[in-house]
């Protein structure tokens, strides 16, 4: 008899960081694919790696999981080295692959309890943690149902099941919500935040800018195989673009009031009743923007911050296309 | 924190696989619908031809022949349910690749080992089932209809070729599915193993017709021993490294001539230290195979010896001091003792060793070594007949051969050694090379030894063939 699998785990006994990746540089055939990233996520702790297509995201992520040996460089996952016993490794990893690769014939059951076994899990546990899971992602109905006959979001919603069905502590997310409607992918970012809350350390591979800004804590941006950028979403804002934009709308018209923005606040742009400014700290700029503009009589009708700005972010740090260079 | 997860055993792990694609068949017709066709209707269809044929002979007079069909249908009922195998295991493993559901079962604590094993077995469990199946339809057909009875030997002679025949084309299918991304281009490099077996096939119905089914015996070995080298092959291949890391199949000429040159110079800073390097990193490592290809040339030459005893020339034909002009004419005419004939032995030397190196490569060396003992095979026929019509063989081959021979028979050896070491590459671990780098090595290798050692020693050869071996000859037959 097998001993039955553990599948709470302590977040007391966890180091602080579950993912720790240092130069890792993989080469094939002469073709450097990813070269001296260096990377660290803490449990509870969400990272985006963003970057083109071809950028390396997807080796890093295989060299994290211990599926590509690095040529250099190491790298740990919860503690575990991913060379010296990668079996380990893939056990407390969940990844979810860009394609969701299901055995279409199968049943979602089915298809489960297989991916359990692989894990070591008893029957009954990928049962129960299978029941909990189908009916958090809104598959609990669709079990009869063989999985050719599933749509794309519910694909992508079970692979998702099966990176999460063996509860491990650290999660490789790639393109978690493409493919999928509104509500599903709103429903999957709130798994996924859960789970931070629950302490796992997740990096979340993605193309949608906007996800990876309302999800994760720090965002890394991968370019030729190198982590270009590395921080919060607000620090890279005002690393690369000299700080958080805003934008003022008032009623009337400006009429030089653009020379009455204080100090800490760039005027970028105006119009006949509108203008933009950057700055480094919005919570003290911004009060003194607006008591400056009541003091001048203007009366404001919104200030809000420019949507878009980690596109400019990104698109400073991979380059914009058709720039030269 | 950690998700505690108990690893499966190898045989667990294995099974686990193996079940999930059986059961993945069991779910698909267009597996199944020629499974039970060649398992049930087939024999018994073979069952009604061979007493057709038996009844038809007997009325000629040539029983003979009816005998002779019923053990080779036997492996014709027991061969078409297995030459399903090979598109199971090309869809198997070529197919979960192509479907991209490779990757999340790569992604499991599951071994490379474990996930290998499971798809062989899931590859070979139904085809060899139902020809283990279609052989007892057919037999008990026969038992049943005209009284035949197989002999047990010849019973498990077909048995075991077909389970053979299972092994090495799942095997090869691993091998090629491994090294393409697409169930197309598996069913396109299928030929490799189609047409040989198929060739087989026609050589063991022949061998069957003949009636020397002792010969059979040697065939299974062959397949059980190409089994095991395809299968260590398979299991270099199917890691996930392999598998993730070449995702294209994009041939680059520009890495290819740099990965050759890198490990053809091997950091050597001058034609010095190269040939140093040479000697130590690539002869001292041959050693094994020097052994090896020295013993099997040695073997050709007992061959050859033996055969001169089962197939004699005229002895009349060794008469040699009887023709001292037609000698000299023919050395002549051939270009010996001028500069000419000296290109002509080395061209020929050098085209000999490397159509050997081309079939040794992708053999394992096998057809290399072949091709390389053919000489000795000779040497040894006429060393033989030599001795039978009662000349002294040894000291007409000491003045025939020996003196181009002392530098000719190493060069061989050290090229068959070389030989052997590139076709065994695929199955010798890799270390951390991907297999397109580490058979490039190979041949870089096999490159280092030809050029450096085995062409100047042909050179050498070839120089004493055409200006003093035909002396020495001259001097010893005619007495100058």
């Amino acid at each position: 008899m097998r001993a039955a699998p553990s599948h709470c785990y302590n977040p007391a006994s966890m180091p602080d960081l579950l993912i720790e990746a240092k130069a890792l540089t993989k080469d094939f055939d002469g073709f450097r694919a990813v070269e001296d990233v260096h990377l660290g996520v803490r449990a509870g702790e969400i990272v985006a790696l963003l970057g083109p297509n071809g950028a390396g995201k997807t080796t890093t992520i295989r060299m994290l999981a211990s599926l590509l040996a690095p040529t250099r460089g190491t790298a740990r996952i919860d503690g575990t080295d991913v060379v010296e016993d990668p079996q380990t490794v893939r056990s407390k990893i969940g990844l979810l692959t860009e394609h969701h690769g299901l055995y279409t014939r199968m049943r979602s059951e089915e298809y489960l309890e297989f991916f359990g076994g692989a894990y070591g899990m008893t029957a009954n546990a990928v049962r129960s943690r299978a029941g909990v899971l189908l009916a958090q992602f809104g598959l609990d109905g669709d079990r009869s149902r063989r999985l050719g006959e599933y749509s794309k979001g519910m694909r992508q919603k079970l692979a998702l099941v099966r990176a999460l069905l063996h509860d491990p502590p650290v999660l490789l997310l790639d393109e978690p919500t493409s493919a999928m409607d509104p509500s599903s992918a709103f429903q999957v970012r709130e798994s996924i935040r859960d789970l931070r809350r629950a302490s796992r350390a997740i990096i979340v591979c993605t193309h949608n800018l906007k996800e990876a800004e309302a999800l994760a804590d720090r965002i890394a941006i991968i370019r030729a195989g190198r982590i270009a950028a590395d921080g919060s979403s607000a620090s890279l804002k005002s690393a690369y673009l000299g700080g958080r934009r805003m934008e003022v709308r008032i009623a009337g018209t400006l009429n030089g009031t653009v020379g009455l923005l204080p100090e800490g606040a760039v005027l970028e742009e105006s119009g006949v009743d509108w203008l933009r400014f950057r700055c480094q700290d919005p919570e003290r700029t911004n009060p003194l923007v607006l008591e400056s503009l009541a003091r001048a009589g203007v009366r404001v009708v919104t200030l809000s911050e420019v949507e878009g700005g980690l596109e400019d972010v990104y698109l400073e740090v991979v380059g914009r296309p058709g720039a030269g260079g | 924190m950690t998700a505690e997860v108990s690893r499966r055993g190898a045989t667990g792990g294995a099974w686990l696989v193996a079940r999930r694609e059986i059961q993945d068949q069991s779910r698909d017709w267009r597996i199944l619908a020629p499974i039970l066709l060649l398992t049930l209707f087939f024999p018994l269809l073979m069952n009604f031809t061979a007493r057709l044929a038996i009844d038809f002979v007997n009325r000629y007079g040539a029983p003979l022949i009816g005998d002779r069909l019923i053990p080779f249908l036997l492996m014709v009922v027991g061969f078409f349910p297995i030459s399903i195998s090979l598109v199971i295991a090309l869809e198997t493993f070529a197919g979960e690749r192509e479907r991209l559901s490779i990757e999340p079962l790569l992604v499991t604590p599951l071994t490379n080992l474990q996930l290998y094993t499971g798809k062989m077995i899931a590859s070979l469990v139904a085809p060899v089932l139902a020809a283990y199946l279609g052989i007892f339809v057919y037999t008990a057909g026969l038992v049943l209809r005209i009284g035949w009875r197989p002999p047990p030997v010849l019973m498990g002679q077909v048995l075991l070729l077909t389970t053979a025949q299972a092994l090495v084309m799942v095997s090869g299918a691993v091998v090629i599915s491994s090294l393409t991304t697409s169930v197309r281009a598996a069913n396109l490099l299928a030929s490799f193993i189609i047409i040989p077996v198929a060739q087989l096939v026609i050589l063991e119905s022949l061998i069957m017709f003949w009636g020397r089914y002792e010969v059979l015996w040697l065939i299974v070995v062959g397949l059980l021993v190409t089994a095991v080298l395809l299968l260590r092959m398979g299991i270099h291949l199917f890691s996930r490294e392999e598998l993730l890391g070449r995702e294209l199949d994009i041939l680059s000429l520009r890495w290819i001539g740099k990965t050759l040159r890198k490990h053809f110079v091997a950091g050597a800073r001058g034609w010095a230290d190269w040939y140093g390097g040479l000697f130590r990193r690539s002869l001292a490592p041959s050693w094994p195979a020097v052994l090896l290809v020295g013993v099997i040339l040695l073997a050709g030459f007992a061959v050859g010896v033996r055969l001169s005893a089962s197939w004699p020339l005229p002895g009349e034909l060794f008469n040699l001091a009887a023709s001292e002009e037609v000698v000299r004419a023919n050395l002549d005419a051939l270009g010996f003792l001028r500069p000419e004939g000296w290109a002509w032995v080395f061209s020929n030397n050098v085209r000999a060793i490397l159509l050997a190196s081309v079939l040794g490569a992708f053999t394992f060396g096998v057809l290399g070594l072949v091709l390389l003992s053919v000489p000795l095979v000779i040497l040894g026929y006429l060393a033989g007949n030599l001795a039978a019509a009662g000349a002294s063989a040894a000291t007409l081959m000491a003045a025939l051969v020996l003196p181009h021979a002392l530098f000719e028979i190493p060069a061989a050896i050290l090229a068959g050694a070389a030989i052997v070491r590139w076709g065994m590459v695929v199955v010798s671990p890799a270390g951390g090379r991907s297999l397109g780098e580490h058979w490039l090595k190979g041949m870089a290798e096999w490159a280092r030894l030809t050029i450096g050692l085995v062409l100047p020693l042909l050179a050498l050869a070839a120089l004493i063939e055409v200006f003093v071996t035909p002396v020495v000859a001259l001097q010893v037959l005619f007495g100058g």
